[in-house]
């Protein structure tokens, strides 16, 4: 390949020529797949090299959603971070929220009440779900099959419409925060994501009738994609993508958090690691979240929504009103926030798209002092280069829909 | 990891290990920066470590040494977690790559490199990987200014 020629110098000289020892010498074309396109999801440029349609070396170039929120959390105290962590991966907010704060707690080692768990767990499910079908509706229309983007988003509508129901916004919606949940839930809020949990399982079967038996899918994602799972672990791969190669490794099972191991449900495993395998996965995780929604709404308990922690956590709005101590230690926690002991702490959570790490470090001030986040779609992507290589074009989309990543995620 | 599984699982690699902290559940050991890669190895050869979670750095300007790189490190089979603490100074910071053990050590040292400025020496391809490739500074230090420098790129 020659770098001094333009491409169309490339493409228009003969396809093969002779160098000065008389070996003929291939030309490969270097094509951009620039930020702007439709199915990188986001703005992520691979530098493709190729042989015709084969790809013979691939090198993503990542950092345009770069905004710096690790250093910005430097700037604000512990709770004013929580809407930050929702930016990074904007499409399964309550998750970062759940990361960052069950990090922070881990820190200032407090207890949080157990109906703030179980609400916890029930919207970060919904999120799950959330994410899964905005995937399987726009890595499907990648594909092609362009119906599944208008299905996936109907029941993205209805989850949104349940998250702006709890806190007021669809999407960045800060409802975690440190020391339990922003607000009780709103009055018909349980009915109502009850009322929409109980129409799911005939809508996934839905989107199954649309793809796992068709043909056409079946060709394009059986048998690409696939890499040895120690290679994928090694490449800092987690998630979905681990568990349809064959490990069956799940942080809400092996290291429970926010009382997980109260709730009773699997992890969908399938062993043949190819984009197939990681549909059937996701999709099966879909069905887990249903029942793992189903199961908090049945057992949720009564009780505060927020740990009873002076000077951590606001106090009740009526005694702040009438007594003082209340009103002092409201006025400190809203003008310098609370001080958190010095320390460090790692907390991971199993988001929709892998491990999600919060390495949080304090020096015992009302601010964090470094704020660093272990994303998912970080480590997915060490392994775009790899998964790539040596595959046509047209199977290099499916492979990427397949990782799942998400660019805010990734650059952060 | 116990302490006797920590001093078995280093004896052969003396002055690796230069303290460990339990604290909330998590071992956290100090590493000497000339062992790390020893230490890594035998982590993942040995002791199960199949993963590296992540490696990211704190800056503790003006304090000297300066930067402190953690290695987070998991084992799916063990089921456990370990971090690893290396402390460089802040003039000319170098410490080796992990790139032969853990692949995964690839971006997350182009990212602790581009925002930190700390060499990671025999690494394949370190450039930077977030900010633009002509940037000028590493913006996660302490004494990188939030908003940033206005002439940071080269053509403005």
């Amino acid at each position: 390949m020659s770098d001094e020629t333009s491409v169309l110098e490339q493409t228009n000289a003969a396809p093969e020529s002779e160098s000065p020892t008389g070996q003929a010498q291939r030309r490969t074309m270097t094509l951009n797949m620039g930020p702007q396109h439709p199915s990188t999801h986001g703005v992520l440029r691979i530098v493709l090299e190729l042989d015709g349609e084969m790809i013979e070396r691939a090198e993503p170039d990542i950092g345009f959603l770069h905004t710096g929120i690790e250093k910005q959390c430097e700037t604000r105290t512990w709770q004013q971070v929580v809407p930050l962590t929702d930016r990074v991966d904007y499409l399964a907010n309550l998750s970062n929220n759940l990361a960052y704060c069950l990090a922070v707690e881990k820190l200032l080692q407090i207890e949080i009440p157990a109906r703030a768990q179980w609400l916890r767990v029930m919207l970060t499910e919904l999120t799950r779900l959330n994410s899964h079908a905005l995937w399987l509706g726009t890595s499907a229309m990648d594909i092609g099959a362009m119906s599944m983007f208008f299905y996936c988003f109907r029941e993205r509508e209805n989850i949104l419409r349940l998250f702006e129901m709890f806190s007021g916004q669809r999407m960045m919606t800060s409802y975690f925060r440190v020391g339990g949940v922003a607000l009780e839930p709103p009055r018909g809020g349980l009915q109502a994501v009850r009322k929409f949990i109980d129409s799911l399982p005939e809508r996934i079967d839905m989107f199954e009738n649309l793809l796992t038996g068709n043909p056409i899918w079946v060709k394009r994602t059986t048998g690409v994609g696939v890499m040895p799972v120690e290679t994928l672990l090694n490449l800092g791969v987690t998630g979905p993508m681990i568990r349809a190669s064959g490990i069956p490794w799940d942080i809400r099972k092996s290291e429970p958090y926010s009382s997980y191991e109260k709730f009773d449900f699997n992890v969908p495993t399938k062993t043949e690691g190819d984009v197939f395998a990681r549909y059937l996965v996701r999709v099966a995780e879909m069905r887990e979240s249903v029942k793992i929604v189903k199961q908090a709404l049945d057992g949720i308990p009564e009780g505060p929504f927020q740990a009873d922690v002076q000077g951590v956590v606001l106090p009740d709005r009526e005694k702040m009103k009438t007594q003082m101590e209340a009103l002092i230690y409201h006025f400190k926690i809203v003008t310098e926030g609370f001080k958190a002991p010095v320390g460090s702490v790692y907390q991971a959570v199993e988001a929709p798209r892998g491990e999600l790490g919060y390495y949080v470090v304090s020096d015992g001030s009302t601010r964090p002092y470094r704020v660093f986040m272990r994303t998912p779609s970080f480590g997915n992507l060490i392994a775009l280069a790899p998964m790539l290589e040596g595959t046509p074009i047209a199977d290099s989309i499916a492979s990427l829909g397949s990782l799942d990543f998400v660019l805010g995620d990734t650059d952060r | 990891m116990t302490t006797e599984e920590i001093q078995q699982a280093f004896a052969s690699i003396p002055g690796a290990v230069l303290g460990t902290v339990v604290e909330r559940g998590e071992t956290i050991l100090e590493i000497a920066p000339a062992a790390i890669v020893a230490v890594l190895r035998e982590l993942e050869s040995k002791q199960g470590f199949e993963r590296l979670s992540g490696i990211t750095c704190v800056d503790w300007y003006p304090v000297e040494p300066r930067f402190e790189i953690v290695y987070l490190l998991h084992s799916i089979r063990h089921n456990r977690r370990l971090r690893l603490k290396c402390v460089v100074p802040g003039t000319d910071p170098q410490i080796d790559s992990a790139f032969e053990i853990y692949r995964a050590a690839d971006w997350y040292e182009r990212e602790v490199f581009d925002l930190f400025g700390v060499k990671f020496r025999n690494h394949p391809n370190l450039k930077r990987i977030l900010m633009p490739d002509d940037w000028e500074g590493h913006p996660l230090r302490k004494d990188f200014p939030v908003h940033g420098y206005k002439y940071s790129y080269q053509n403005e």
